[in-house]
């Protein structure tokens, strides 16, 4: 596999705080959410669940809501709260200032 | 005969800080109307609370959470705050302050609590950029954003203050390493093994501890590198954060002419050497002594308080202090003389494999010291023992073992302690004095109890003890009140609490709501927050900006997601009724945008399905030229009125059903309801709009209109009660009216009117509404409400509001 290079895809204010956008790539859409102390999280735009797009649910802590059935996933290990199971993938970023990196592997 | 009052005497103030702002209150606790207030400040900010900064750091708290005076207590008190300019000189001839804007300002009385400054080591390379010191909120969002680009931090100083540092910074994603000089952590609070303790359960946590770490040079060229060790060692570092000390901020003072030693010297009444000029705080020296924790800066301020008023001649004494660490899981507790010498004995109990360890220090059979480590739950009773004197050889034999053993009781907890005992370190409030309060002021609250005595209201350690004093003072009272179910996992407040407390504490934000009632996390979770979003927007109509982050994705989105991630778009049809034009117009969308779905809904109208989120605005342009507008199939709001065809057509009709349906449309569209909102009107008994299974159900008769409410179809279905009977379309609207605004006022977020009034009982509903009075008032607000309400969502859309939301950040290939 081709080692992965950080591309810049945005800056942090392109995010609303305890929000999220989504990045569109080849292999699926990427939600990237920002928290409310202002850190940046990246997954799949799948919950684990029924596949529901976890962009558009409702960011607080370090977790997002899904808006279907109300799955709480954790942003940094993408790990559904108990009493669910699940995992919904992770992808590398960063922040270089006010620039997003996400890290692809071209 | 008209009295002119005395001119009110001018009192500056330099230095917007926890112990001068917290002189001022006292001030005017004891001469509200006395002086003429001036606060000079050098950060731009109200006053917030600084020993809250490490919890801002770690991340479990915000900076809104530790704001103690925002602007407005400053209007409020009538004080001028001048935030953001640091004052420059004193002219004592004169009497003039002049801040480095040029702003002056004359004094009679004039307060000095510049506080300290950080002490920087000037080892070479301390002043390259990223060395930091941790001050003030300033310092900690330059800690934070470190910590969102990862990379290492090392902390010079394992003090108190240190600590918590490295501990944020860990907690931020940065490796964190603390120099400390001497052989052991935290050497003025703890003993060799509790501070051995202490460093494994830092190293737990990652991060490393160097001691007998001399820092001989700070490395890099344009920014901070890495650090070097007088042994030779070298450190990576992204940041340092310097933490060794604090020295009194004295340069105004010595420029002025004020005597000074290492801080400004006061006498006991916190004067200083001009009679004019006062001082309390971290800039203070008294009788040789400077000071770093905020209990005996408050015993200061009370002391200058008496003094600028006159009202006593009282003395500063200092006091012992005990500290704690504001580490989440480090459970420790230090107070006076804990290393003890020749003349005390010692009495220790350890249990290494629990982390814990105890050392008392006793001298003639009273306890001068003592470090917890481990498990602290018992230092207020040590902490009464220390500060009182106490002879304790009664108890020696078990006096390590806490009151539980010793006290003789079972419950061992706050409640055997003597009314002398400290409950509250930060502000010096007794048992007794807490006692007190919730019996005079009959306090069931701890916001009752901070707001009177200000106990658990700085540094919020002993907010556990202070409850169980209410508990126990209180009694049933207090034990009433967890009993009501809280509105989630976030907070202890039921809805009801919360309602009430948003309109009678004047909460205008979320972050306001969860600050006044204490949440328990720092930005709530998806049940609590479009609970207060939608009760805000209740109870503050106009004023409220909606947060759309707290709003469930179909009412940010403004349409229905379905299970592929696609949107439903629903027009509204007043009443049901449509024309050939609006049809028309939705099968050119339909064609036009390629929207795979169309389908008739149970309410009357038309659902598209199948729209992709980027069509959405486009989608609703087209539909909006055409005159339709959001049906806000999506929100908890008024959703459709169903209707019949009524007498007009209808052979069986008494009344104009459709007319009324479109009247009440029209009326209550637009509206945020606590859940969805249905309502129906049928032109007679026959009942073929289903009005009965409504929230809101007019079915007309020979004799006017029956008005029912609490219907649901769905899972339970209910039937509608009979709210009354009316003669005339204006008192349907107006009851309709009525009816929703109470529902909107008093219902449980995502509760349905069925719920909502079984819960209530009905005759509640109709007492209320039965009331001329009333009924007016809840209408006049619903009005009012509307007037800022009945605006399409989709319009504002397709114009370019929320663009964001419709549109991905980017695409990579």
């Amino acid at each position: 596999m081709a080692p992965g290079v950080w591309r810049r895809v945005g800056v942090l204010d392109d995010i609303p705080r305890l929000g999220s956008r989504v990045v569109e790539t080849a292999g699926g859409d990427i939600a990237l959410f920002r928290t409310g102390d202002d850190r940046v999280f990246a997954l799949h735009d799948r919950c684990p669940h029924k596949a529901g797009k976890l962009s558009q649910g409702i960011v607080h802590g370090e977790s997002v809501t899904c808006p279907l059935h109300n799955w709480v996933i954790g942003l940094a290990d993408g790990q559904a709260r108990d009493p669910d199971e699940g995992c919904a993938r992770t992808e590398p970023v960063r922040l270089d200032g006010q620039d997003i990196l996400l890290g692809v592997v071209p | 005969m008209t009295m002119i009052p005395p001119a009110r005497r001018r009192l500056v103030l330099i230095g917007n800080g926890m112990a001068g702002v917290r002189a001022l209150e006292e001030i005017l606790t004891r001469a509200p109307d006395r002086f003429a207030i001036t606060v000079f400040g050098a950060e731009p900010h109200g006053n917030y609370n600084r020993i809250m900064l490490s919890p801002v750091l770690a991340g479990e708290k915000r900076f809104d959470d530790i704001v103690t005076h925002s602007r407005d207590w400053y209007d409020q008190s009538g004080i001028e705050l001048i935030a953001g300019e640091a004052v420059v000189a004193i002219d004592r001839e004169t009497k003039m302050v002049t801040g480095e804007h040029g702003t002056m300002r004359p004094y009679d009385v004039l307060l000095l609590a510049t506080g300290s400054n950080p002490i920087i080591i000037p080892v070479p390379g301390h002043k390259l950029p990223g060395v930091i010191s941790f001050r003030d909120i300033a310092d900690v969002e330059t800690m934070l954003a470190a910590g969102r680009r990862g990379g290492h931090a090392v902390v010079i100083g394992g003090g108190l203050l240190g600590l918590e540092a490295a501990n944020g910074l860990s907690r931020a994603g940065l490796t964190t390493t603390v120099l400390h000089l001497m052989p052991t952590l935290m050497e003025r609070q703890l003993d060799p093994v509790s501070a051995g303790l202490l460093k494994a359960d830092l190293a737990a946590r990652g991060i490393t501890v160097i001691t007998e770490a001399n820092t001989r040079a700070i490395l890099g060229e344009d920014r901070v590198r890495g650090i070097e060790l007088a042994d030779g060692r070298k450190l990576p570092a992204d940041l340092v954060v310097m933490s060794a000390g604090i020295r009194p901020n004295i340069a105004l003072a010595k420029a002025a002419g004020l005597a000074c030693g290492r801080g400004v010297q006061v006498d006991d009444g916190m004067r200083t050497s001009d009679p004019a000029i006062y001082a309390v705080g971290e800039c203070v020296e008294h009788r040789g002594a400077v000071f770093g924790l905020v209990a005996p800066l408050f015993d200061m301020a009370k002391i200058a308080a008496d003094r600028i008023t006159g009202t006593a001649d009282s003395d500063y004494v200092p006091a012992v202090t005990g500290t704690r660490l504001k580490v989440t899981g480090i459970d420790m507790f230090s107070a006076g003389d804990f290393l003890g010498d020749d003349t005390t004995d010692e009495i220790i109990f350890r249990d290494a494999a629990r982390g814990v360890h105890k050392r008392l220090v006793l001298r003639d059979e009273k306890l001068i010291g003592a470090v917890l480590y481990g498990e602290a739950r018992d230092s207020a009773w040590y902490f009464d023992f220390i500060r009182n004197g106490t002879d304790v050889s009664a108890l020696r034999d078990v006096l390590v073992f806490g009151p539980s053993v010793a006290g003789g009781t079972e419950a061992g907890g706050v409640e055997t302690l003597p009314d002398t005992a400290e409950i509250c370190g930060c502000n010096g409030v007794s048992k007794g004095r807490i006692l007190a309060a919730i019996a005079d002021h009959k306090l069931t609250t701890l916001d009752g109890v901070r707001a009177r005595t200000k106990a658990s209201a700085s540094c919020g350690s002993c907010t556990g003890h202070v409850e169980k004093l209410l508990a126990f003072a209180a009694g049933a009272d207090y034990a009433a009140a967890p009993k009501v179910k809280p509105m989630c996992k976030c907070t202890t407040h039921g809805h009801d609490a919360v309602r009430a407390a948003i309109r009678e504490q004047a909460l205008k934000t979320i972050p306001a709501v969860m600050r006044a009632l204490d949440w328990k996390t720092p930005d709530g979770c998806a049940g609590c927050r479009p609970a207060l979003n939608s009760y805000l927007l209740c109870a503050w109509p106009g004023e409220y900006r909606d947060d759309s982050r707290s709003r469930f994705v179909n009412e940010r989105m403004h349409a229905n997601i379905q299970k592929d991630g696609t949107y439903s778009v629903v027009p509204r049809m007043w009443g049901g009724v449509t024309s050939a034009a609006e049809l028309r117009a939705i099968a050119d969308v339909v064609d036009k945008h390629g929207i795979p779905t169309v389908k008739v809904t149970g309410g009357q109208r038309i659902d598209l399905l199948g729209v992709r989120k980027a069509q959405l605005p486009e989608v609703w342009r087209d539909l909006n030229a055409a005159g339709l507008v959001s049906g806000h199939a999506y929100g908890k709001a008024l959703r459709t009125v169903k209707t019949c065809v009524g007498s007009e057509w209808c052979r069986f009709g008494t009344q104009d059903s459709t007319a009324m349906g479109v009247a009440l449309e029209k009326m209550t569209w637009g509206s945020w309801t606590p859940h969805k909102t249905k309502m129906a009107v049928s032109g007679c008994p026959r009942n073929c709009a289903e009005a009965t299974i409504k929230d809101f159900g007019v079915v007309a008769t020979e004799a006017g209109w029956d008005l029912h409410v609490g219907g649901n179809g769905g899972i339970r279905v209910r039937v509608t009660d009979l709210l009354t009977k009316v003669t005339t379309e204006a008192e349907v609207l107006e009851y309709a009216a009525a009816f929703m605004q109470l529902y909107r006022e008093e219902a449980w977020y995502l509760e349905r009117t069925a719920p909502w009034i079984e819960r209530v009982g009905v005759d509640y509903v109709r007492d209320r509404l039965a009331d001329p009075a009333v009924r007016a008032a809840l209408r006049e607000r619903f009005q009012d409400s509307q007037r800022h309400a009945q605006r399409d969502p989709w319009a504002d859309r397709a114009a370019g509001v929320d663009a964001h939301e419709f549109r991905a950040l980017a695409t990579v290939a």
